[in-house]
């Protein structure tokens, strides 16, 4: 008698899930690494600038050389210094030093660099990622503004309001559109109708017209924070309204969906059918959106700021930053007061290659 | 039509009060007034400040302030300016005349040359042509409109050629009328420029999607299968339809056009309705305030009625009773 053949387990092409934390983790990072290989360069390029950036406002104490309001009285308008490289046999002073500048003509801001003496710019040094010992002459990378504070300084500091606005403005737009939408989609009928009229009139509201009339709301003597929060709210409260509106053709379309019927005939009250089924549905393409979104709000808040309604001096923000261009002989002067603009529009720039991808890798679509 | 046109403007109303009604407000929790300022001054008198006060209506309650100038306006009136002590209704007519001309001169600027680059690019897609000009409307799009400002003043300083900033030369009242106009012209070339930039790179990416979504459809089979030319399927069949949406942008593009063009005027130095805004808003001059804000919420909401109409006229699949029903 032969025995019959063990069953022999068909090699399986995909081993089965693992369970456990850090299996899934390893999954999400294999899955994130992929996603990474087949991003177009522009996307890769994208979240690395916003990757940078978000780390300025993150670790702004540590990138940033020096105080951002500390003003170097005898350094006004200051050019960009050059960084020099070392020879090796002075790699014990350090390895980067600059020539300190000094003025020569006070009145048209004329610098000139002082060959005799050298700044050492140290890495790691003092609590910063570089700087410069502190009785020494200061090593302005991208040169200092009218008041002799550190450009560079300044920016990465900036970067903590101008990049965080979008995120907190999404967020609130996002969660309130989102919410308003679903509610207004699932319900129907007159309050859905009520709801939309009101968004329509909110859409149709010459936006800048009435950001620039609600900002003088705000007092010049509030804290940055308060003003952060200001504008925040304004912008939020101008834009959700739209966003609602999409969420809202996207709930009262699923509102007659099968699996929202079979909640319905199961019994389930309004508020779960809104959380467990309608909202899910809607969060893909929500996210997609306010991706696209966050530029409108970093352009409204440095828009506002630029105009000297936003964030207010000595706080930093790359709108303030860039009021010094409002005068075109500074440009002409000093052309690196143009540098907070390369910044806002390189995020801007970040935002709008991201989420473009985003939606068309999210599309269902194109899957392949 | 006319039943359109009536239920357009009764919906108006309401928006019109809100807009007001909250800018009012807006403007009345700001600490202090417009002769708060002039209060500081040591040779105005208590005496004349109070006069003042009561002569402008200050020291009503709010309600009461906003419910005399909501009757002004229903009669017309939209007040004085306080700081320039002149017509509202008059100081934004000359005004706004120059946003409105800005705001059209980029709109033609823009689509004169984002229509046919998009097109071109659309008919060879993924060619290097495509990409380079693709990246180059990723950057039009996201290089800030007040950013371009500030080169295009630094260009003007530096090349002497375009003047830097302004609406008008200085001498302007002394010239003939022709060279009122060219004056007028040569001030407008680079705000135009600045202002149409980021429309030219997104509606060159619309153009392009449009027609490239066109191209495969049943209508352009049929058009083909006819034998008919390249030429007149692509200028007659394809871009005739993909011109709709452009139609329906125009109107709610407007905004940020209006938005835009506040910030540019601001940077250049425009006599515009924006720049009057921002000097209103900086020296709380509610009435001004208040009628630009209006004047820019009646520029919206024409420019979004003249595009459904416009709709109507060149998509016969729209008409009047699906706009109603929208």
């Amino acid at each position: 008698m032969s025995a019959l053949p063990k069953p022999v387990a068909e090699p399986s092409a995909t081993p089965p899930p693992q369970r456990g934390a850090a299996a899934r983790l390893r999954r999400f990072v294999a899955g994130a690494r992929l996603e990474w290989r087949r991003a177009p360069y522009t996307v890769r390029l994208s979240v690395s600038a916003l990757l940078v950036f978000y780390l300025f406002a993150a670790a702004s104490p540590i990138i940033a050389p020096y105080d951002p309001t500390q003003q170097y009285r005898n350094l006004p308008d200051c050019p960009p210094m050059r960084l020099h490289l070392a020879p090796p046999s002075q790699w014990s002073h350090g390895f980067f030093f600059a020539y300190p500048m000094t003025m020569t003509d006070a009145m048209a801001r004329r610098f000139a660099e002082d060959r005799t003496r050298r700044t050492w710019v140290r890495l790691f040094h003092r609590g910063h990622l570089f700087t410069t010992d502190l009785p020494a002459d200061p090593y302005f990378m991208l040169g200092s503004e009218n008041l002799g504070r550190d450009l560079f300084s300044r920016i990465v500091y900036g970067a903590r309001v101008s990049m965080c606005i979008g995120l907190v403005g999404v967020f609130i737009s996002f969660s309130l559109g989102i919410l308003v939408g679903a509610f207004s989609g699932l319900m129907g009928g007159m309050t859905d109708n009520l709801i939309m009229r009101w968004c329509e009139i909110e859409m149709s509201l010459p936006s800048f017209y009435f950001l620039l009339a609600l900002a003088a709301v705000i007092p010049s003597g509030m804290s940055t924070v308060a003003t952060f929060f200001m504008i925040v709210a304004i912008m939020a409260f101008i834009s959700w309204a739209g966003f609602a509106r999409v969420i809202r053709g996207m709930a009262a379309a699923v509102r007659s969906a099968p699996y929202v019927e079979a909640g319905r005939a199961l019994g389930a009250s309004r508020t779960r059918l809104l959380i467990l089924h309608v909202i899910p549905t809607v969060l893909g393409f929500a996210a997609v959106n306010a991706s696209l979104s966050i530029p409108g709000y970093i352009l409204g808040e440095s828009s506002l700021s630029l105009l000297g309604l936003g964030i207010q001096e000595p706080a930093a923000s790359w709108g303030n930053l860039l009021s010094q261009a409002m005068d075109p002989q500074n440009i002409e002067h000093y052309p690196w007061v143009l540098i907070p603009g390369i910044f806002i529009s390189l995020a801007v720039m970040a935002f709008n290659f991201l989420g473009d991808y985003l939606r068309d890798r999210l599309d269902p679509s194109n899957l392949n | 039509m006319a039943r359109f046109l009536i239920r357009r403007i009764i919906i108006m109303i309401p928006l019109m009060l809100g807009i007001t009604f909250i800018s009012f407000i807006a403007m009345s929790l700001v600490p202090g007034n417009f002769i708060t300022n002039l209060a500081l001054d040591p040779h105005i008198s208590p005496q004349v400040i109070k006069q003042m006060e009561a002569e402008f209506g200050l020291d009503q309650p709010l309600m009461v302030r906003y419910a005399r100038w909501l009757w002004q306006v229903v009669h017309l009136n939209f007040g004085v300016s306080l700081a320039y002590r002149v017509n509202v209704t008059s100081l934004i007519a000359s005004r706004a005349v120059n946003t409105v001309l800005l705001s059209l001169a980029s709109v033609i600027f823009s689509w004169a040359l984002a229509i046919p680059i998009g097109v071109i690019v659309a008919m060879r897609q993924n060619s290097a042509l495509d990409r380079g000009l693709s990246f180059f409307s990723f950057l039009g799009m996201s290089v800030p409109a007040f950013f371009l400002a500030f080169l295009a003043m630094d260009f003007a300083l530096w090349s002497g050629v375009f003047p830097v900033g302004g609406s008008f030369s200085p001498d302007y009242a002394a010239l003939d009328a022709w060279s009122k106009v060219a004056d007028r012209i040569n001030h407008l070339i680079l705000p135009t420029l600045v202002l149409g930039v980021s429309g030219v790179a997104s509606l060159m990416r619309l153009m392009r999607s449009q027609i490239l979504e066109l191209k495969n459809s049943e209508f352009v089979r049929t058009a083909r299968a006819k034998g008919l030319p390249e030429r007149t399927v692509i200028y007659k069949h394809v871009l005739r339809n993909a011109l709709n949406p452009f139609v329906t942008m125009a109107g709610y593009g407007l905004a940020d056009l209006l938005g835009g063009a506040a910030l540019v005027e601001s940077v250049m130095n425009l006599q515009g309705l924006g720049l009057l805004l921002l000097n209103a808003v900086r020296s709380l001059d509610v009435p001004l305030v208040m009628g630009s804000v209006l004047m820019g919420t009646i520029l919206l909401l024409l420019g979004n009625l003249l595009a459904d109409i416009a709709l109507v006229a060149v998509d016969p699949r729209v008409d009047f009773s699906t706009l109603a029903s929208q």
